[in-house]
């Protein structure tokens, strides 16, 4: 449900559409073959094409259309069989063409959805306007030298798809839910990194304000936001800024403005009237593109399960909670370490294991799951042990500790450390007897109607075996033996 | 022994085969001529030591008997195409001092096949101009002139005056050209030599400086139809760097020069014939069509219905490619630049002081037609105009395998006529942006002159990827005319 504003002059909706620019995974340009690595040296990553040399011609990197036909597929959406390249004009240095080549009338791809999960339990679809392939510029740095800006072109040419949400958001909580949804299909696809601090993913925010049914208001476009957080925080400001001027009776005025992740603020960048005529039009460089029905159906083939049905699937297969499963499938390599595990063992106990035992063991030491000493199949065999009986759930935890410490088979641990559960009845037998005749005032206050005391009877008896006694048995006797 | 400066491609060929001279001889022979001719300024810039370089190698590779199907033949290459390490400036001042590092596409060809580059020859500012009087390099002067006392220099026609000048005052056997609008057939018309734009496609422009890029085409100039076809086989062949090149094989082009039209229905569109047209055209293009009949073709009166708005329709879309193509001439890069108080002014005096005004207004119009709020009047409609005159060839083609026309409304004007209107100035492409537009070959070969003593040209139009049968057309035609007169100051040099 939409969480409104409470204004003293009533309440308020806000209304988000987000434009998210993601870097395409692919090892050259959109249109040169220059490499596309992070972090190289500035200007050595530049071919005569990103340069924007006289008489120099793109070339469409063919790979890049078949990730943006994957991605549109992972986000529901309809493939655009021709689509056209147009040029977008306007001069800056760091844009060697005077021209983005970008995708305008023409998307590669059209209309889809994608469903965001809320922190509550809730599902909400939010449609996706369009998905297209563009140019991203170079790079303006002004903090190298007193009085020039140097320009690096290390980026200038890469491929990004631009992914543009209906206004369809209402929240800043559902921004971060579908920014973190969207960065996941991408990394599932292996379209695009998501990482946000590297730049390969950055947003726009489109918001406005309006009462509750009432139409669209007039909104403002936020730029400069390079994270989840950075969302949250320019969304909170924004919509604040505008409750304020529209609760005192002003208007918002349509304009560009910019969020300054230092003074956590948005600023005015320009007006409608100051905006750019970009005068698009077809590149004449390039030819219409057009796509088979064959190559979008091969790319179809290789699209891997994806999280929503990864999610559905765990909960249907594995009876896990949307909760346990929704943060199993958040990363694609934690959802395959997960089914390594459950493999012939109790899925839930498997889940409980890998959720709280090993993530919250690796979130301790600032690990990630690649790095964990516990294999899959480690653990797996760890919660064999515990399914056979072999050691109880309180042993194993110790057991896990020492396979984290040190690496080794849960079976090798419990060998060498005599950890094996006592499922002999008549050792345990023994142990209860004696523990009972310790305890002879215990006994009769029992009997004497104090329940309770079950719990000391089993402690002593579990103390007396080193753990290793097999819990239902010695509760079958304690229950046999005080009644 | 012939001046080795008046041969043909093909004769100079033979020469170098049967070692009658040598490569260098022949580089020399052209040095020494573009020396002497200095005062037409056809060259931005002379190359002599790579010239003779180049002919040493050929000499090297023709005495061990490895001929390239160019081998030793010395040529001229428009300055839009970019050379390594030779200064390419597309006739503008905001390129000069560019030295490219790479090679275009298709003067790599023409050095793979043997040739050698003389130099770089002086165009339109970016290739814009029908007189070649917009080049920041000066303006070309024809090596022609009228007979009837009239001696004012005359224009070489453009934007390929210096291709056209230079070929035609025997400072080069070839040259390379570029066409948006007419740039090859009209100064090679105006220059008494042979030209031709070849289909939209056939040869690569990677590495051209563009101008209009859905309408530029590369293409040859040299004095026989032979040497034509020749050139543009080197010249021509699937290029990766370009999405708009062709990948089709290349013909053999002087294989369709049979001599003969049998068969041929040769289209004549009724529209070409306009009011006020000047009589020694008009004569010249009947002349024409008589040759064709003599050579077993038939007539075929044709209609291209939307002739009359292709002009408007040339000059709104190639401008709006060129503001947007000429946006990478901002001064950060390479080529001039003008410091400024800031960003803007270092962009605004730059791109002031570096184009001259034919480009200018070009920009301008061209960032006008495709403003919002214009952009459908204007380049939207224009477009569309450009389909209809596309499915107007189309429908003649139904009906004839090739046309014929002129090649432009009169013969060659003196410098600085026609300045004083840009609109007259742009009726010289009349007959041949439609071409363009349609992304058609089209040639134009000499066929006599006007009673004032200058060339005319008449041009051929083909089918989409038939320059054979244009070549074929045209060799009836050069053979019929047996077009020999020379410029005045080349007669006299003459064996």
């Amino acid at each position: 449900m939409a969480e409104l504003i409470k204004g003293e002059t009533g309440a308020w909706e806000m209304v988000i559409g987000l434009e998210v620019h993601a870097q395409v995974i692919a090892n050259s340009k959109l249109f040169s073959g220059a490499a596309t690595s992070f972090g190289a040296e500035p200007n050595s990553q530049v071919s005569l094409v990103d340069a924007a040399m006289p008489g120099m011609l793109p070339v469409l990197n063919e790979y890049c259309v078949e990730q943006a036909v994957k991605t549109g597929l992972g986000i529901n959406a309809a493939i655009n069989k021709v689509s056209v390249f147009e040029r977008k004009n306007y001069f800056y240095p760091d844009l060697p063409q005077g021209y983005q080549i970008s995708q305008f009338q023409h998307p590669i791809v059209g209309m889809g959805f994608i469903e965001i999960d809320m922190p509550d339990g809730t599902s909400r679809t939010i449609g996706i306007t369009r998905l297209h392939l563009e140019q991203d510029a170079g790079k303006s740095m002004h903090d190298q030298h007193p009085t020039k800006s140097y320009v690096d072109l290390n980026r200038s040419g890469s491929a990004l798809m631009e992914i543009v949400s209906e206004p369809d958001l209402r929240s800043g909580e559902e921004v971060v839910a579908y920014l973190n949804k969207l960065r996941m299909i991408l990394r599932y696809l292996g379209t695009c990194d998501g990482n946000m601090e590297e730049g390969s993913m950055r947003c726009d925010v489109n918001l406005s304000l309006r009462r509750p049914g009432a139409p669209f208001g007039t909104r403002t476009e936020v730029k400069n936001v390079n994270s989840v957080k950075a969302a949250q925080m320019a969304i909170e400001y924004e919509a604040a800024r505008q409750l304020e001027i529209l609760e005192s009776g002003g208007t918002i005025k349509q304009e560009t403005r910019l969020w300054d992740p230092a003074k956590l603020e948005t600023r005015s960048l320009r007006s409608k009237e100051d905006a750019h005529d970009y005068r698009y039009f077809p590149d004449p460089d390039l030819l219409p593109l057009k796509l088979t029905d064959e190559m979008i159906e091969r790319i179809r083939a290789t699209l891997p399960e994806l999280p929503d049905q990864k999610k559905h699937r765990f909960t249907n297969e594995y009876g896990l909670t949307i909760y346990d499963a929704g943060v199993l499938i958040s990363d694609a390599g934690r959802a395959a370490y997960f089914e390594t595990v459950a493999k012939g063992r109790d899925p839930k106990l498997a889940a409980n294991w890998v959720l709280n035992e090993l993530l919250g063991r690796l979130n301790k030491d600032g690990k990630s799951l690649d790095e964990s000493p516990v294999t899959a199949a480690q653990l797996s065999g760890l919660i064999a042990l515990i399914s056979d009986n072999t050691i109880s759930g309180k042993i194993a935890k110790d057991v896990f500790a020492e396979m984290f410490a040190t690496g080794k088979e849960a079976s090798a641990i419990v060998e060498e450390k005599g950890l094996k559960q006592v499922t002999d009845t008549g050792a345990i037998e023994k142990i209860v007897d004696d523990v009972i005749a310790a305890n002879p005032d215990n006994v009769a206050a029992y009997k004497g109607g104090k329940d309770k005391l079950f719990g000391f009877f089993v402690g002593q008896v579990m103390k007396n075996s080193g753990g290793k006694a097999n819990p239902d048995i010695v509760n079958e006797l304690l229950k046999k033996k005080l009644s | 022994m012939t001046d080795l400066t008046d041969l043909t491609i093909t004769q100079a060929l033979a020469g170098l085969s049967a070692k009658d001279f040598s490569a260098t001889e022949l580089t020399k022979a052209h040095l020494t001529a573009m020396e002497n001719a200095r005062h037409l300024n056809a060259y931005i810039v002379e190359t002599p030591e790579l010239a003779l370089s180049q002919a040493k190698a050929s000499d090297d590779r023709i005495a061990k008997g490895q001929m390239g199907k160019l081998e030793g033949i010395p040529l001229g290459i428009k300055d839009l195409f970019c050379t390594t390490g030779v200064q390419t400036t597309a006739g503008s001042k905001i390129l000069e001092g560019f030295k490219p590092t790479y090679e275009s596409t298709v003067s790599q060809n023409l050095l793979n096949a043997g040739s050698s580059m003389l130099g770089k020859l002086n165009l339109d500012e970016f290739a814009m101009g029908s007189s070649n009087t917009t080049s920041a390099y000066g303006n070309v002067i024809s090596p022609w002139t009228r007979n009837n006392g009239d001696n004012r220099p005359l224009v070489p026609g453009g934007s390929s005056g210096g291709s056209s000048a230079a070929v035609a005052a025997r400072l080069c056997l070839g040259a390379t050209g570029t066409d948006t609008g007419g740039s090859i057939r009209q100064p090679a018309a105006f220059s008494g030599i042979v030209g031709i734009k070849p289909t939209y496609g056939r040869c690569s422009r990677w590495g051209v400086v563009a101008f209009a890029s859905s309408l530029d085409q590369a293409g040859p100039f040299a004095r026989t139809v032979e040497d034509c076809a020749l050139l543009l086989e080197v010249m021509s062949g699937h290029d990766p760097k370009d999405s708009t090149s062709a990948n089709l094989p290349v013909p053999n082009f002087r294989q369709s020069l049979t001599g003969d039209m049998k068969g041929l229905r040769v289209g004549i569109p009724k529209e070409y014939r306009m009011k006020g047209m000047d009589p020694a055209i008009e004569k010249s293009w009947d002349q024409g069509i008589a040759w064709c009949k003599d050579a077993g073709a038939e007539i075929v009166d044709v209609s291209l219905p939307h002739t009359q708005y292709a002009l408007p329709a040339y000059y709104i879309i190639a401008p709006a490619e060129a503001s947007s193509n000429l946006a990478r001439y901002d001064g950060v890069r390479y080529g001039q630049r003008v410091e400024g108080k800031n960003l803007q002014d270092m962009y605004e005096l730059t791109r002031a002081q570096g184009f001259g005004s034919e480009v200018k207004r070009r920009i301008m119009i061209g960032t006008y037609v495709l403003s919002a709020g214009y952009y459908d009047a204007y380049y939207i409609k224009a477009q569309k105009i450009r389909r209809l005159i596309a499915d107007d060839f189309k429908k003649a083609y139904e009906q004839c395998d090739v046309l014929l026309t002129p090649a432009t409304p009169s013969p060659a004007f003196a410098i600085g006529e026609n300045e004083d209107d840009p609109v007259k100035m742009y009726l010289n492409d009349v007959f041949t942006v439609t071409v363009n537009l349609a992304g058609l070959p089209g040639m134009s070969v000499p066929v006599g002159l006007s009673p004032d003593g200058l060339p005319l040209g008449l041009q051929i139009i083909g089918k989409a990827w038939d320059e054979a049968t244009v070549f074929r057309t045209g060799g009836v035609i050069e053979r019929a005319a047996q077009f020999s007169a020379r410029p005045q100051g080349v007669t006299s040099r003459a064996a």
